[in-house]
């Protein structure tokens, strides 16, 4: 019967994990890699050595192996492919049968896919590009807690996008006055306003505190203006047993929307958080905190577009995505291809915009895309154009930074806003005509053209140091 | 400081109250009114009709004017539904919405006839 013998000692990976002739098994996950290998070592065998040190394999035999059926349980290298405009490193497509993975944890498969296989010695450097989660899989995972549509009946937000505010300083603010910051922002014409990644209970504010200062300011908010508000509170905490705690009071006492870091905060905690909101009917906003550390060298670490996979099977309402156009990193093209993976269910392959595989999300919700960091109302045209409605468009000094304070900060937000989709729908070319559209709308807000009096002249081009694979030669 | 605008908006100046998209801009004239049907039949949505007393204006459930005009794409035809209503109801908040039923969702809604807050 037994058809194997067992012989000690290292074996080649690719004689047992390199299989050109296989074909991807509907069920199965795959995951591109760029592989900078180290001089000297074969495509195929590094290839096959990421599959093996990702799935089953380790550098050595050993007798166990002949005790299950590795054929079933490996990962298979099943294609490689030159990276274009860099001869340095080359793609690797792995396949990896679904039953190596526990059921509805993104941490289960990315323990295997980004483990101990980045810091292997035949590789100077390793990407994980991309993954296609099949549907089997997407289908075993919570996913977002509410959705896109959801969270616009609940905040009663159509044809438009959302607008929020980081409240500054990020540090040192009492519990008080962050609240009067909140408020301002909420009665000038904001949805939301925002506490600052690395708000969370500091000495000088503790969570509960800022919580019950900031619902003040959101009700006031609501009865002064008629419109429906929301405030991120930060549950991001050292133990998820203080994270749940933080969020059962903000439930308390009416909020409706929590915040959590999934990065630094971790996934398991996230998927925790995720499920308990989608019990609670609490929407959830995600904050990517290290994002960067993992994903902006373009020969290592991991892209963005499978930290965004990642978060919307773990869960969360909100992620932010990037603007193109503010202060932070982010290609146009690439970042389209990542808010598709964010809102869409069912995203095409397209290489032109990064995305390596068709990823199916079924009737998994949607992510809204944030758009944070360094925008004011100049940057509004092009926000719109880019990002469509179901996005938030989220300034932070391009709100507090108004001479007149945050109301007219916000008030010059919203009208700017509100602009721009109405000319949009006209069928204006927004990006194109922005000044003018703009500068109509000013006519009758003051507050909006001081607003554009007083960030006339900020601009951030410097080049994105991770671009998509293009050739340039 | 003489420069500096106070921020006119409190709980006892009905003006501050607002009622969502479009509520900061001024009034949408005719031109603007009938670009904006324009849109929501480009789209492909089903145009509807609500209103409200302005004191409920918060509420989810505003009160329906008829059915939504499912299949209609006629602009002229629209607007005589969006001033009927207003005629009918000429103190509440009329809205237009443009009802997106593969999101399930409002692509678009927009106060056309706006009554006087509370």
């Amino acid at each position: 019967m037994a058809e194997k013998t067992y012989s000690a000692g290292v074996k080649e990976y690719r004689e047992t994990y390199w299989m050109p002739e296989y074909t991807p098994a509907d069920t199965d996950i795959l995951a591109c890699f760029k592989v900078t290998p180290q001089p000297g070592v074969p495509r195929e065998e590094v290839a096959a050595a990421v599959a093996a040190e990702s799935s089953t394999g380790t550098w050595t035999t050993v007798w166990t192996d002949l005790l299950t059926d590795l054929d079933h349980y490996k990962g298979r290298a099943y294609a490689i492919e030159d990276v274009p405009g860099d001869d340095t490193c080359f793609y690797a497509f792995v396949a990896y049968p679904i039953d190596l993975f526990e059921e509805g944890s993104v941490v289960n498969v990315m323990t295997s896919l980004v483990g101990n296989v980045f810091g292997f010695k035949a590789l100077r450097a390793l990407r994980l590009e991309d993954i296609r989660f099949p549907i089997a899989y997407v289908m075993t995972c919570n996913g977002p807690p509410q959705g896109i549509q959801v969270e616009r009946d609940m905040l009663n937000k159509y044809g438009r996008p959302l607008l929020g505010c980081t409240i500054k300083p990020k540090l040192g603010l009492s519990a008080k006055n962050y609240g009067r910051a909140c408020y301002e922002g909420l009665r000038g014409g904001l949805d939301f306003t925002k506490d600052d990644e690395n708000v969370n209970s500091q000495p000088f504010m503790r969570w509960r505190h800022r919580f019950d200062f900031v619902m003040e300011a959101i009700h006031k908010a609501e009865a002064e203006t008629g419109e429906r508000k929301g405030h991120y509170l930060n549950v991001t905490a050292p133990t998820s047993d203080e994270m749940m705690k933080r969020a059962e009071y903000a439930k308390e006492i009416g909020a409706p929307i929590i915040m959590h870091d999934y990065i630094t905060g971790g996934w398991s905690a996230n998927t925790q958080l995720a499920q308990w909101c989608q019990d609670n009917g609490m929407l959830l906003h995600i904050h990517r905190a290290m994002h960067a550390v993992l994903d902006r060298n373009p020969h290592h670490g991991i892209h963005f577009r499978v930290l965004t996979k990642i978060l919307r099977l773990s869960g969360g309402d909100h992620l932010h995505s990037g603007t193109v156009v503010g202060k932070l990193e982010g290609d146009r093209e690439a970042t389209l291809g990542w808010i598709d993976i964010m809102r869409d269910s069912y995203i095409k392959e397209d290489r032109s915009r990064g995305i390596f595989f068709d990823q199916d999300w079924g009737s998994m919700p949607g992510v809204l895309p944030v758009a944070s960091g360094g925008i004011h109302v100049w940057h509004m045209p092009a926000l719109v154009s880019i990002f469509g409605d179901d996005s938030v468009l989220q300034f932070g000094g391009g709100t507090l930074g108004h001479p007149w304070g945050n109301a007219a900060g916000a008030a010059a937000n919203r009208v700017a806003v509100e602009a721009c989709v109405e000319a949009r729908n006209q069928g204006r070319e927004i990006e194109k005509e922005g000044k003018d559209i703009l500068t109509t709308a000013a006519a009758h807000s003051p507050e909006l053209k001081i607003a554009m009096e007083t960030w006339k002249e900020i601009k951030f081009e410097f080049d994105t140091v991770d671009k998509l694979d293009v050739s340039h030669k | 400081m003489s420069n500096m605008q106070d921020y006119k908006s409190s709980l006892s100046d009905t003006s501050s109250r607002k009622f969502e998209t479009f509520s900061y801009l001024p009034a949408l004239s005719d031109d603007q009114i009938r670009k904006q049907i324009e849109y929501i039949v480009s789209k492909g949505w089903n145009p509807g009709i609500e209103h409200t007393e302005p004191e409920n204006a918060f509420s989810n459930y505003w009160y329906m004017w008829k059915l939504p005009m499912f299949g209609e794409t006629n602009v002229d035809t629209i607007l005589a539904e969006v001033e009927a209503c207003h005629k009918a109801h000429p103190d509440n908040h009329v809205r237009l919405l443009g009802f997106d039923n593969y999101a399930q969702s409002a692509g678009a809604a927009m106060v056309i006839f706006r009554g006087k807050t509370v």
